[in-house]
């Protein structure tokens, strides 16, 4: 499911006067308070993701002894699993795990949860990066000229675009999307992340095929691997095309309407000048922090473009170790996708303070 | 409208417009009709309400409207096209998908309805409070509300509907948890620019409490702004329900519920592509509908953006 | 304005220029399959008992006996095993181990090797481990019940059992011969390499483990000595594509050679097509209905046979399910010895009104859990609306499997809708979990027994005649015993079996020899050859 309505909440506050004064101590104050809370907004989402795994009636044990196992054998693998402890105890000795970098082993793979993410998360990363420059590179301009002529051509088609884009079901757009270009035009690659020729061909750095090809110096693998996933990454960068070039919209209106637009143009400046130089500029701050949010829920994997594409990312990853119960799988899954969201916004925060002259 | 105004000499829109309000509520329906007004000259937005309106009216006489039975099963007559008997075809057991998509839109407008209910007043109490007390009551606040944000959303709800087990209202439950947040952040945002304001202290210093002063005057500042929000975030939570129905977890068969019917009908979709688009298409133009309505609305109720 | 047309413009350029171009078919050499592999969490064949899991070991290991590929109504053949002998009375085996082979690391393949594997099994004790201890192995005395000597392996039984029972149990994947040395320098602490062939492979079997990544791809390429020749494909890739419609588009468009999970719209879509075509293959899963009898509607005996008149299994089989299940309404599988093809009920409320007026019974309402797959719901949804024709009501809930299974296996699924798949190619592996149960008390625990989790007392005479029937020697009087057993079934069983499935594969016309191991076996690639 995409979900680019996180938007909205706007960057943080900017930072008060009384922070320019601010000494070092008060800086160095100021990034562990951040890393506290950082660390403590982590530690919480384990906590909530280990109980929900607790409260759900899905038995983690069934998953590795299979149906047809006996009661003896059952149990046996129930204590190997350490699931006889109190809750407590679990959590506590999960925690010092994963301090030591051991997120444990997922039951659904049989593979430690490490190896599975170094799988699962390159493939998310590559579609959502792909899919958001798709988006900004086409949302940004769009949404600048819908604002610049508002009411125009180009502000009711931008509309219509993102309004389609906010109100398809992904996965039948997907479905169909797949139809056409893969099944009857055959323009680009079928389901899946490369041919199945090219499987397991480019040697693993990044994960990310696209880049691994270009450093192995594959140019057929890499031409592979870009024809299958034009296709979901223009999907994905169609929706937060939508939201992006809506938002960009929204932010130039605001900033067109302010005065020292118009003492702009009394000067006399080309219009061009003034909306892209002067407009733009002013709302650049924003609109990172929009897309940083768009990305963000790209990261999070789209289960439903995942399953349709069989894309092994992390989205199909979480949601089927979810469904078999597999909580190490499930929380170092978690982990990712919060650390990747509370990284975004420390990133767009950082950016916040560079970019506005305010805060200098 | 109200009796008042048509006791009145002059006429009803020119009390409404008036540019002298002489109470409290000529003031607020006047700024209603100026809206309405301004909405109403949207085209797109006007489209989008008809729809709705449309919507609401296929629900209600939903019984009398469709043409068969939701239920009625014929596996002779399966996977039809549509046809004069069936204008929208049939599905993979042969029930009728137009009479299906007519009684479905009941649980489509059931759970926009609740979840569109539930989550901004969830978020705006949280996020109100948070704004207003401060400190560390607003650190706490904060925090779980940035829990659940980074929390990647679709589990959150499977797992909600997994723990409580499926069923429709289950599935509302989990979307309206996932959804406050946003809404929680939009909230306080709001409370932190309007809580030093100076009718706010003139509130204090008659005496007013912090429940008071929140409820009567920091709450319905907040709502306007929600309410585009939620206007414009009606598409996602159709999509977001449709997703559970498609995933299995929202309504248990052979409830028709448009995100579980695209999902019967996807196996068929290469070569009976209307089983699965036709529910597509229902979705599509609802939430286009709320969209263009929640597109509208912000034209008309936020008061920062879109001013020239 | 500019800028948004130009972005574009790179856009669509680049795309066109990196749009590959004719799609070519699969090498010659390399076998490339679709299918749904997330089942798999482990290769150790003590271990694995997923079906897309044996499908991989079946083919990286041998057993002492396995089936011919080409041939599999001829049953168990000679493998690993060249020859055996059955002492007379009947409770010992003696296997002489083939000259020749080698495992994959060129260790040759031992008596010991043999003997190892078995006891590694028993004392590992996984899920798929009853296989051999039914035999009267335990972790205590297997060491002296399992022994070798110089090129021969002798199996010490606890009871004289029928020779086909114990062979045919010797087939399945969990009896594959692995590596000792190689396994052992692997091991981690006592899991003797539980680990490690997890992930790895040590066997003799036709292809070697090129590598596997979990719900992604499994890679498998020739072993170039293999004892009865290299097989023709060199590789072989299994790639993980959920959707059938996504199988379609791929064989369609050439990029794989076989489709393995295609739906009956899809299947009949791809036998239109030029270049492509269908194989069609029956297999052991029964689709069965359990009707719990803890519960007070369902325990009625008038119920239990209203319902069996309540199935459309004409219309099913012929719509939604059309092509992928037959009806079938005994429990052994066709092409086992004592299978019985007689199917007795057909779709009839009338009668089933008739049978529940006569009882008077006046409707009732049952809630289930149904398993979320698209040909389970289905069936449910059919069988609510002939249900509610007799005046009962059917309320479903639907569940990822862990969470049926999970309710089935404490006796908490009031109708239970879903597949059983034989554990062997021996008739006992179906009888023994349907039509035997010591001990129904809640206490037992018996959750591997069907007949228990739906609370069914198997009546005394019927579980004796089940454990008689594997120490029968005379195989046409074990084949009678068996066909007794399901006729009396039939009568009274609250458990019914439904429809069994049919495997329906896509292939690329010249793919030939294609099988997935029929009734009996799992996929084997070694005979499959690729022709112009």
């Amino acid at each position: 499911m995409t979900d680019t309505n996180t938007g909205g909440q706007g960057p943080t506050p900017p930072v008060s006067a009384s922070d320019r004064r601010a000494g070092r101590n008060r800086r160095l104050r100021r990034i562990a308070g951040t890393l506290l809370s950082l660390a403590l907004t982590l530690l919480g989402l384990l906590l909530v993701t280990f109980i929900i795994g607790r409260v759900m009636p899905i038995d983690p044990v069934l998953k590795v002894v299979g149906d047809r196992a006996t009661q003896a054998q059952y149990d046996a693998a129930y204590q190997a699993m350490g699931l006889d402890q109190p809750l407590v105890v679990q959590f506590f000795r999960y925690l010092t795990e994963v301090v030591t970098g051991d997120f444990g082993r997922s039951i659904s793979t049989g593979q430690p949860v490490i190896e599975d993410i170094k799988h699962v998360f390159p493939a998310t990363l590559e579609l959502a990066t792909l899919g958001t420059l798709i988006g900004v590179s086409i949302g940004v301009p769009l949404g600048v000229i819908a604002a610049a002529r508002r009411g125009g051509i180009i502000d009711q088609i931008a509309r219509v675009v993102a309004l389609v884009g906010y109100s398809m079901p992904i996965f039948w757009l997907g479905l169909m999307g797949l139809l056409l270009f893969y099944g009857i035009l055959g323009w680009v690659g079928g389901p899946g992340r490369q041919g199945i020729i090219y499987d397991g061909m480019v040697p693993h750095v990044t994960g990310m095929i696209l880049v691994d090809s270009l450093i192995a110096g594959d140019w057929a693998a890499f031409r592979d691997a870009f024809s299958h996933i034009i296709l979901p990454a223009s999907l994905l960068g169609y929706f937060s095309l939508a939201y992006i070039s809506r938002m960009t919209r929204s932010f130039m209106l605001e900033q067109l309407s302010a005065e020292y637009i118009t003492t702009a143009r009394v000067k006399g400046l080309s219009e061009r000048a003034v909306i892209w130089r002067h407009a733009f500029r002013n709302i650049s701050i924003p609109l990172v922090t929009v897309i940083a949010l768009s990305f963000g829920s790209l990261l999070e994997g789209s289960v439903l473009t995942e399953i349709i594409f069989s894309w092994p990312g992390l989205g199909q990853y979480i949601t089927k170790t979810l469904l078999a119960g597999d909580m190490n799988a499930v929380l170092g899954g978690t982990v990712v996708v919060g650390t990747c969201f509370i990284g975004l916004n420390l990133l767009s925060d950082l950016l916040y303070r560079v970019l506005d002259p305010r805060s200098k | 409208m109200s009796e008042t105004s048509i006791t009145r000499p002059q006429s009803r829109r020119e009390w409404l417009l008036s540019d002298a309000p002489q109470t409290r509520r000529q003031a607020r329906l006047g700024a209603i009709y100026q809206g309405w007004l301004t909405f109403r000259a949207n085209k797109l937005a006007m489209f989008g309400l008809v729809i709705l309106i449309l919507l609401v009216f296929m629900a209600i006489f939903a019984p009398w409207l469709s043409p068969q039975s939701p239920f009625a099963q014929n596996l002779a007559g399966r996977l039809q096209p549509p046809s004069a008997e069936h204008w929208l075809g049939t599905d993979a057991l042969g029930r009728d998908i137009l009479s299906r998509l007519i009684h479905g839109s009941r649980i489509t407008l059931f759970i926009v309805g609740t979840v569109a209910l539930i989550a901004p007043i969830i978020g705006l109490f949280i996020g109100t409070v948070a704004g207003f007390a401060g400190g560390w009551v607003d650190q706490v606040l904060m925090r779980i509300t940035d829990i659940f944000l980074a929390f990647p959303k679709l589990i959150l709800a499977l797992a909600f509907v997994a723990a409580l087990g499926p069923s429709i209202g289950n599935a509302v439950l989990a979307l309206a948890l996932t959804a406050w947040p946003p809404y929680a952040r939009l909230a306080r945002a709001e409370t932190l620019t309007i809580r030093h304001a100076d009718y706010i202290a003139a509130a204090r210093l008659q005496g007013a409490g912090p429940l008071r002063l929140l409820i009567r005057h920091i709450w319905p500042l907040c709502i306007s702004s929600l309410i585009v929000r939620v206007a414009l975030d009606m598409a996602g939570i159709i999509l977001s329900a449709a997703g559970l129905g498609f995933l299995g977890l929202g309504a248990q068969p052979p409830m028709p519920e448009w995100g579980a019917m695209i999902s019967d009908g996807r196996v068929y979709i290469l070569d009976h592509w209307w089983v699965a688009a036709m529910p597509g298409l229902a979705i599509f133009i609802v939430s286009l509908a709320f969209n263009l309505l929640g597109d509208g609305l912000r034209d008309v109720l936020d008061p920062k953006g879109d001013k020239e | 304005m500019k800028h948004l047309l130009t972005s574009r413009a790179i856009l669509l350029a680049s795309l066109l220029a990196i749009a590959p171009a004719a799609y070519a078919e699969t090498p010659a050499d390399t076998l490339v399959v679709a299918a749904t592999i997330d089942d798999i969490i482990t290769l150790d064949p003590a271990q694995a008992f997923e079906f897309s899991g044996i499908d991989v070991t079946i083919n990286l290991y041998d057993r002492l006996v396995d089936f011919d590929p080409t041939d599999l109504e001829a049953g168990f053949q000679p493998s690993l095993a060249e020859s055996w002998e059955v002492s007379e009375d009947g409770m010992s085996i003696t296997f002489t181990i083939r000259e020749g082979a080698t495992f994959h690391s060129g260790n040759p393949v031992r008596a010991e090797d043999a003997a190892w594997s078995f006891q590694r099994v028993v004392k590992l004790n996984k899920t798929p481990a009853f296989i051999l201890t039914q035999f009267g192995f335990t972790p205590e005395n297997v060491e002296e019940k399992i022994t070798f000597e110089g090129n021969k392996l002798t199996l010490n039984l606890d009871k004289p059992y029928a020779q086909s029972f114990v062979l045919n149990c010797l087939t399945a994947g969990v009896a594959s011969i692995v590596d000792k040395e190689t396994v052992m320098a692997n091991a981690e602490g006592e899991d003797m390499g539980n680990a490690w062939l997890g992930t790895n492979d040590a066997g003799s079997g036709a292809y070697t483990l090129g590598n596997w990544r979990a719900n992604e791809a499994v890679q498998l390429a020739a072993y170039e000595d293999y004892w009865q020749g290299a097989p023709e494909m060199k590789r072989v890739i299994v790639r993980n594509v959920a959707e059938s419609s996504a199988q379609r588009l791929l064989l369609e468009q050439g990029d794989i050679d076989v489709a393995r999970d295609l739906t009956p719209t899809d299947v009949d879509a791809v036998r239109e097509v030029e270049g492509l075509k269908i194989d069609e293959e029956p297999k052991g899963r029964i689709l069965y209905m359990g009707l719990s009898q803890k519960n007070e509607l369902l325990s009625n005996p008038a119920v239990i046979e209203a319902m069996k008149y309540l199935v459309d299994y004409e219309g099913i089989s012929n719509s939604f399910l059309k092509g992928i299940f037959v009806p079938h309404q005994s429990f052994l599988p066709k092409g086992y010895l004592g299978a019985l093809d007689e199917n007795p009920w057909t779709y009839d409320v009338e009668k089933a009104k008739q049978i529940l007026a006569d009882a008077g019974i006046e409707g009732g309402t049952v809630t289930t859990k149904i398993r979320d797959l698209r040909e389970y719901i289905d069936v449910a949804q059919a069988l609510q609306a002939s249900m509610a024709e007799a005046g009962l009501t059917l309320e479903i809930e639907q569940m990822t499997g862990a969470q049926v299974l999970d309710a089935y296996r404490a006796r908490e699924v009031p109708i239970f809708l879903g597949e059983w798949g034989p554990d062997y190619s021996d008739p006992n592996t179906n009888a023994a979990t349907f039509a035997y149960n010591p001990d129904n008390s809640d206490e037992a625990k018996a959750t591997g027994l069907l007949a228990w989790r739906n609370s069914y007392a198997v009546p005394t005479e019927m579980g004796e005649a089940t454990e008689a029937a594997t120490l029968e020697q005379d195989s046409e009087k074990r084949a009678e015993m068996y066909k007794d057993i399901q006729r009396q079934y039939q009568e009274e069983a609250p458990i019914i079996p439904l429809f069994i499935r049919v495997a329906n594969t896509g292939l690329q016309e010249n793919v030939e020899n294609w099988t997935t191991g029929g009734t009996v076996t799992n996929a084997m690639y070694r005979s499959v050859t690729k022709g112009e």
